[in-house]
């Protein structure tokens, strides 16, 4: 009896499993069907959407390296381009700093995914060049018309975008460093808040007048993390030397190059008007802002963000000299990649053409800090008005005519990181500036043989 | 017939997992140690078979070594402390005390936030004179200290925040690890008169090592891959003092953009953290209780 039950209710279970696999078979093949129709339709749209606005599409990778509501403003730039050509969508994604940008457009290079521009790191030039990622604008531009607009930059700003005879980069947001001072400060110690120091000798002797004894108050703070080479090439710069002599060779074993570092040491350790050791790069315009340093050497591109945060009186100076003045030029620089079709190259242009233009370049410029790429720029009423009430905007841009190229060879990154452990070895005391700079020259002569 | 049916069933219950093994562990393991036996390729130097420079070129690279002892040291400052903190955590919060959930929220919490947010609050804890451990102690009297700038203070201050980080996630094993211990055994001990001392030395902890084993691997492969906070607060700096290997491995690969040193020195610390977990399975394992 028990037998026969389990037996029948086995078939039963057989009949049902096949009755469900076709009931499945059926339910496949119409699911097939809807699919395959659903699929027709959506190509038909696809192909009559692509046929009615052939649409350029492009991505374009961009960094914020000193923080604030940067990333709002450049969204604006390119809402503002795109409903000015339909034709054209442009996909602009931050990605973090500089370092992280390059990697974030190098590996969509890497993925067959590739981005058509980018702001990129003005000094990655000569890697970009050897990756063979990016073309030359030279042979981008055609008419004469363009080639003027090839030549519409400051000079200086366009140093860094140029390898092997040809122009790699146009300039976007483009810096110098300059010193800002806290007037009221100034006035406390009975300085003439509108003379800053204009030498290292002034310099020194306006901080030590501004440091208090009892550490609540620094006379001035130079940033010793994340750029530190770039600081170097000021102090380098205004003692007469030049960081690099040429895109393969360094010169950071030149006596003068070796002062400049014993120089910069001498302002903790001799002089005491810097805090000793390091400082940091993030939280140094915390530090101005709260009163903690009463000068600082920073980008420009901080000032819109200084200007709205600071709560007493400031002013914007060039750097001061030594046997000159001097400052590295920092900041991105637009890049084509090489990996794109004609339509996408022309697209490029029309938006780096955009974005550089005088007045985007003017209102870019009011809502960083960062310089207007263009003397036309400065002759927009936005900047002019915004210049007359605002002296400090335009320090940056005056500071140019005494401003070098920031520090760029082959193999940039790994020689800075040369560089930049040697000065940290320095300030810290580890080494001293002739022992951490000549070897920080020996491992660059290593890396930089082969490319001479 | 039946049997082929189960194995092909078998098979593809596994296959999304060896898939994603495969595409995302093995593949990229074997390309990395390919890699490392190539030079890189760029318009000026085609790529060639190389073989063991990369690992030549490593053993003579001084920032290598120091990023090896760096990480060494990390491992020793916050491994035992973490643990050590973990078991005092969670015997606080097994305890039926007021506001419990409360506490273990509090503890937990390092754990939850991401690194990188982590990071950027140390770092203005540990900014010189703006920091809040600075203005803490100048109250006192203290000379201002900027402990991320100084070669000798980077160090175990960036263990002192993985610490704090880490030792709430380890808390939450411990405390899994004592509720599994059965009460009559507190009760037994507390009949003999033993101490709550000799009753946590000699019950509690050898009960508690399978925890500790799996605790103790988990953190020795954290301090070695744990490094986002770096990129906040000290890139590595000042001169390498701070530098751990999978930032320099970051570092050589996507800023210098060597590939295949970047490959060579994976592959270190990839064959150095199999060797680890492989050692303390064979040789811990033994003297662990599994019940």
């Amino acid at each position: 009896m028990i037998s026969v039950l389990f037996r029948r209710s086995a078939v039963e279970g057989q009949m049902k499993k096949k009755l469900r696999l076709t009931l499945g078979r059926n339910k496949v093949k119409k699911l097939l069907r809807k699919l395959s129709y659903s699929l027709t339709v959506a190509l038909g749209i696809s192909m009559i959407s692509s046929a009615a606005i052939a649409k350029t599409e492009l991505t374009m990778y961009y960094p914020v390296a000193v923080g604030g509501a940067l990333t709002q403003t450049v969204d604006a730039i390119v809402a503002d381009f795109m409903s000015k050509n339909p034709d054209i969508e442009v996909n602009a994604i931050y990605s973090g700093n500089y370092d992280d940008t390059r990697i974030k457009a190098l590996a969509a290079l890497a993925s067959g995914n590739p981005a058509q521009l980018s702001v990129l790191f003005s000094i990655d030039v000569h890697e970009l060049r050897e990756l063979d990622a990016i073309v030359p604008f030279d042979d981008l531009v055609s008419s004469s018309e363009e080639k003027a607009w090839l030549n519409s930059f400051y000079p200086s700003l366009m140093e860094n975008g140029v390898a092997a005879g040809k122009t790699w980069g146009i300039p976007f947001q483009r810096s110098t460093i300059v010193m800002y001072y806290n007037k009221d400060a100034f006035r406390e110690a009975g300085l003439d808040p509108e003379t800053p120091p204009a030498t290292w000798g002034g310099l020194i002797a306006a901080a030590k007048a501004l440091t208090k004894d009892d550490g609540s108050q620094w006379g001035l703070m130079i940033p010793s993390t994340g750029y530190p080479y770039w600081m170097f090439g000021a102090l380098a710069m205004q003692n007469g030397q030049t960081l690099m002599t040429s895109s393969d060779k360094t010169n950071f074993d030149h006596p003068d190059v070796i002062e400049a570092l014993e120089v910069w040491k001498s302002f903790g350790e001799e002089h005491k008007i810097m805090p000793k050791g390091i400082i940091e790069w993030g939280t140094l315009r915390q530090n101005f802002l709260e009163g903690r340093t009463a000068m600082m050497w920073h980008s420009t591109g901080n000032l819109t963000t200084v200007k709205k945060k600071a709560d007493f009186d400031f002013g914007v100076a060039m750097l001061p000299a030594g046997k000159r003045r001097g400052t590295p030029t920092g900041g991105g620089n637009f890049y084509i990649f090489k990996d794109t079709s004609d339509a996408e190259r022309k697209a490029s242009m029309k938006l780096i053409k955009f974005m550089t233009a005088p007045e985007n370049s003017a209102k870019w410029s009011v809502a960083t800090g960062y310089m207007g790429v263009s003397p036309d720029a400065y002759e927009t009423d936005t900047l002019k008005s915004y210049v007359a009430a605002f002296p400090p905007a335009a320090v940056a841009r005056d500071q140019l005519k005494y401003a070098t190229a920031e520090f760029s060879t082959y193999q940039t990154s790994r020689v800075k990181k040369g560089l930049n452990d040697a000065i940290q070895a320095t300030l810290v005391g580890s080494k001293t500036a002739k022992e951490a700079l000549t070897d920080a020259q020996a491992a660059a002569e290593r890396i930089l043989k082969p490319y001479r | 017939m039946k049997d082929n049916v189960r194995n092909f069933q078998g098979w593809l219950l596994f296959a999304p997992a060896a898939i994603l093994l495969l595409a995302f562990t093995h593949y990229p393991t074997v390309t990395t140690f390919l890699n490392s036996l190539y030079t890189n390729k760029s318009i000026i130097r085609p790529r060639r078979f190389s073989g063991i420079e990369g690992y030549e070129s490593m053993l003579s690279d001084p920032i290598f070594w120091k990023v090896f002892a760096n990480n060494m040291w990390l491992a020793l400052g916050t491994i035992p402390t973490s643990i050590g903190l973990a078991i005092i955590m969670a015997l606080i919060v097994n305890k039926a005390i007021p506001g419990r959930g409360l506490l273990r929220m509090a503890y937990f919490t390092p754990t939850m936030l991401p690194m990188i947010a982590v990071a950027n609050i140390w770092l203005f804890f540990y900014a010189p004179q703006i920091g809040l451990i600075d203005q803490a102690t100048s109250i006192f009297g203290f000379e201002s200290i900027n402990w991320l700038g100084n070669p000798s203070t980077v160090l175990p201050s960036i263990m002192v925040m993985t610490v704090w980080k880490e030792a709430g996630f380890f808390m939450v094993f411990y405390l899994a690890g004592l509720q599994t211990i059965s009460p009559e055994l507190e009760e037994a001990s507390k009949l003999e008169g033993s101490s709550r001392w000799n009753y946590f030395w000699r019950v509690q902890f050898p009960l508690l090592l399978p925890t500790t084993l799996f605790v103790l691997i988990n953190a020795f492969l954290n301090s070695f891959k744990l490094v986002d906070h770096l990129f906040v607060l000290t890139k590595g700096g000042p001169d390498n003092a701070s530098n751990l290997i999978l930032y320099y491995i970051y570092e050589t690969a996507f800023s210098f953009l060597d590939i295949s040193y970047a490959s060579a020195l994976t592959i270190f610390l990839l064959v150095l953290l199999a060797l680890t977990a492989l050692a303390q399975f064979l040789f811990i394992e033994k003297r662990v209780h599994y019940r």
